[in-house]
């Protein structure tokens, strides 16, 4: 293998992007589906999500026995550029494929994998996630969720909060306090995976900024849990859902395809809009922005393919996506004037999707002390 | 696709540090600064031969044939250690020069071995009567006239600039004609180029110096790196240098006037904000002559206009004429 740097991709990799280019035009809805955030929208994107898995396009990264392609990293950077340049819908089933996956891959049991994965990549199983407590935020480990050990299993009693997708997903994972007297908060924690309908769980729906039922409360009554949907050892959650944190920061949760096409879109807006002088800088920033975060993505895919693992850098990675993102939605919502305002629009849907990025996934805050103590080798200080 | 610097590429970056980091160049910027031109000399023949000034030289007349990714890790380092003189500039005559044989052979060797230091006026893509950079010490005087490319016999008197390591000359725009239509556009990507690895250089050279200040400054009884607001603004100086650096080396790698403008813009913006955090931080020291963070303040904000102001490389990536 030669080691000189290379930007091109391979014949075969872009036999790959032809072979994903050809289908995505085919089968692409001509319209926009309806938001994912309604249950008319919820199920129309679980159907795509459907007819992505028929054709094994749902999970391309995964192993063909679960469902996908055994694509390697640079191909599921090159699916992800085909897949958001042809205007494809969003992933309802993205809390499950980047969060959850990637830990059964990693702390999972053979039996979990056959049984889990599968029905999460054709859409069959949405998964929401369960981390938030109304007193644990920035701070997870202050979570109070009980698991409580019962014959053959778990009894989960407690509260968790802002969970994406819980209003009309199918199942959850999060973390529980399954030991409540050790030292430290960060120990005694019981990662598990748990049905939203099953007896004893109630779903209360928050409506986001713009009244969709983004996210809800979970309210949990000595809900049974089999030990068959414990990952891991119990005690050792918080470990396992680090470890899961580190992927969902670092490279699988917003691929670069995402903003270089929306940075084309914007792009074409502003010539629409007659190319005004007063956006120019705004649109070129943009532009620039996401082609920077393309070339990034690609210096830590070539380290990672290297054997590096990519650790605290992901954080780095956190907050330029996500500010990106508001900043490309930003720019078009002001070249668009006084129409910007209306919702509905896809730049409007996704300026409210963006203004929660600096939020969820850990605050930019709790991203830029990692950065200042891990990166820059800092002294800790107060939060 | 593979975007990493290969063994020999890091390898070329850590001799280079490791020969910058033994020459004080603090001290050779301040007699540079001085017209003192002698430990800048003495400085540049060794970095000429480490090879850096031969990357943008065909083999047959001394360099290493046009290498853009290895002349970014090089001028990385030369803005990492602040190294004065019109390296950048070196290289824009390089290309130019390169363009016709009789020039090449006359002129290419002596720059490849560092026996002669290169200058162009900056506003060549206008054709204007510029300013060039350190035409005082330069051999070889480049200057942009409305009838090509002309062999400057001398320099007028040296204007200052917000860097005093940056001796700005004018260049007479008379004597000889070598060139009625010079490769601008090929001479300004490489130069271009070049700033922008020098930009992302001078930024993390202000980004380590902080780091290391604020972990020993006390206030209140603490180190000020322990404060969130300085632990954050630093956070956000390491995001804008650590994704403008594969815009620079992205750009070696393409060379295409829309990357290398994004390069250019990304680089020169983050080393600027490098810059305003790293005096912020320092407080009133930084803002002393005396200090040595002085060299490399004044530097990210000069580079930021030079081969390319914000607005021009945007209006590049735009595709706008």
């Amino acid at each position: 293998m030669t080691e000189a740097v290379d930007l091109t991709h391979t014949p075969a990799d872009e036999e790959f992007r032809a072979e994903a280019r050809a289908w995505l035009t085919a089968h692409v809805p001509p319209r926009p589906l309806p938001s994912l955030e309604t249950a008319e929208g919820f199920a129309a994107h679980r159907a795509w999500e459907a007819e992505l898995a028929a054709d094994r396009w749902s999970v391309v990264s995964w192993p063909e026995r679960y469902g996908g392609r055994d694509a390697g990293l640079v191909r599921w950077l090159v699916f992800e550029e085909e897949y958001y340049a042809a205007g494809a819908p969003g992933r309802v089933g993205q809390n499950g494929v980047s969060l959850l996956a990637p830990t059964l891959f990693d702390h999972g049991t053979e039996e979990q994998r056959a049984r889990v994965l599968p029905p999460m990549a054709t859409g069959e199983v949405v998964w929401a996630q369960a981390w938030s407590e109304p007193e644990a935020g920035s701070d997870l480990a202050a979570l109070r969720s009980r698991a409580v050990r019962t014959a053959g299993g778990w009894l989960l009693t407690g509260q968790k909060t802002w969970s994406s997708r819980a209003a009309f997903a199918d199942r959850a994972f999060g973390l529980f306090r399954s030991d409540p007297d050790t030292p430290g908060p960060h120990q005694g924690l019981t990662y598990l995976m748990f049905d939203l309908r099953a007896p004893g769980v109630t779903v209360r729906p928050i409506g986001r900024l713009d009244g969709k039922p983004a996210f809800a409360e979970l309210f949990l009554d000595q809900v049974f849990v089999p030990d068959e949907d414990v990952i891991g050892e119990p005690g050792q959650g918080w470990r396992i859902a680090m470890s899961t944190a580190g992927n969902e920061r670092g490279l699988t949760l917003r691929s670069p395809g995402r903003f270089l096409a929306c940075a084309d879109r914007l792009l074409s807006l502003w010539q629409e809009q007659g190319a005004p002088e007063s956006a120019a800088a705004g649109v070129a920033d943009a532009v620039v922005r996401a082609r920077a975060y393309q070339l990034f993505t690609y210096a830590a895919a070539s380290r990672h393919l290297d054997g590096e693992a990519l650790g605290p850098e992901s954080s780095l990675n956190k907050v330029f996506w996500s500010e990106l993102d508001l900043a490309l939605h930003e720019t078009a919502l002001d070249l668009l004037g006084p129409a910007g305002e209306e919702a509905g629009s896809p730049w409007s849907e996704g300026y409210v999707f963006a203004l929660a990025g600096p939020v969820y996934a850990g605050t930019n805050e709790i991203q830029r002390d990692i950065i200042a103590e891990r990166l820059l080798g800092l002294p800790k200080g107060r939060r | 696709m593979r975007f990493l610097l290969d063994t020999g590429q890091r390898d070329f970056a850590s001799a280079l540090r490791a020969l910058l980091a033994a020459a004080d160049t603090p001290r050779v910027v301040r007699d540079w600064s001085r017209g003192e031109h002698a430990s800048g000399r003495a400085l540049w023949g060794r970095i000429a031969e480490a090879g850096v000034f031969g990357l943008a030289v065909p083999e047959e007349y001394g360099g290493a044939g046009r290498r853009p990714v290895e002349l970014a890790v090089a001028f990385v380092e030369l803005g990492r250690y602040a190294v004065p003189g019109p390296s950048v500039e070196t290289v824009a005559a390089a290309v130019l020069l390169g363009e016709r044989a009789d020039l090449a052979k006359r002129f290419l060797p002596e720059l490849a071995s560092g026996s002669a230091m290169a200058t162009v006026t900056m506003s060549f893509a206008r054709h204007g009567y510029g300013l060039a950079l350190d035409g005082d010490a330069a051999q070889v005087r480049l200057a942009a006239t409305p009838e090509g490319l002309r062999l400057s016999p001398g320099a007028g008197a040296v204007r200052r600039s917000l860097d005093p390591a940056r001796r700005l000359t004018p260049l007479p725009p008379v004597g000889e004609l070598v060139g009625a239509e010079p490769a601008w556009a090929e001479a300004l990507l490489w130069a271009r180029l070049a700033t922008a690895a020098q930009a992302l250089g001078v930024g993390l050279a202000l980004l380590d110096r902080t780091v290391a200040y604020v972990k020993q400054r006390t206030q209140f009884g603490v180190p000020i790196g322990s404060f969130q607001a300085v632990r954050h603004r630093l956070a956000d100086v390491r995001i804008a240098l650590e994704f403008a650096r594969p815009l620079v080396f992205g750009a070696a790698v393409t060379m295409s006037p829309a990357d290398v403008a994004a390069a250019k813009l990304s680089a020169c913006e983050a080393g600027y904000a490098a810059a305003r955090a790293a005096l912020q931080l320092h407080g009133a020291i930084g803002y002393t002559a005396e200090y040595d963070l002085s060299l490399w303040l004044t530097k990210a904000r000069a580079l930021r206009g030079a081969w390319g102001a914000p607005e021009e490389c945007r209006r590049v990536v735009l595709g706008r004429p």
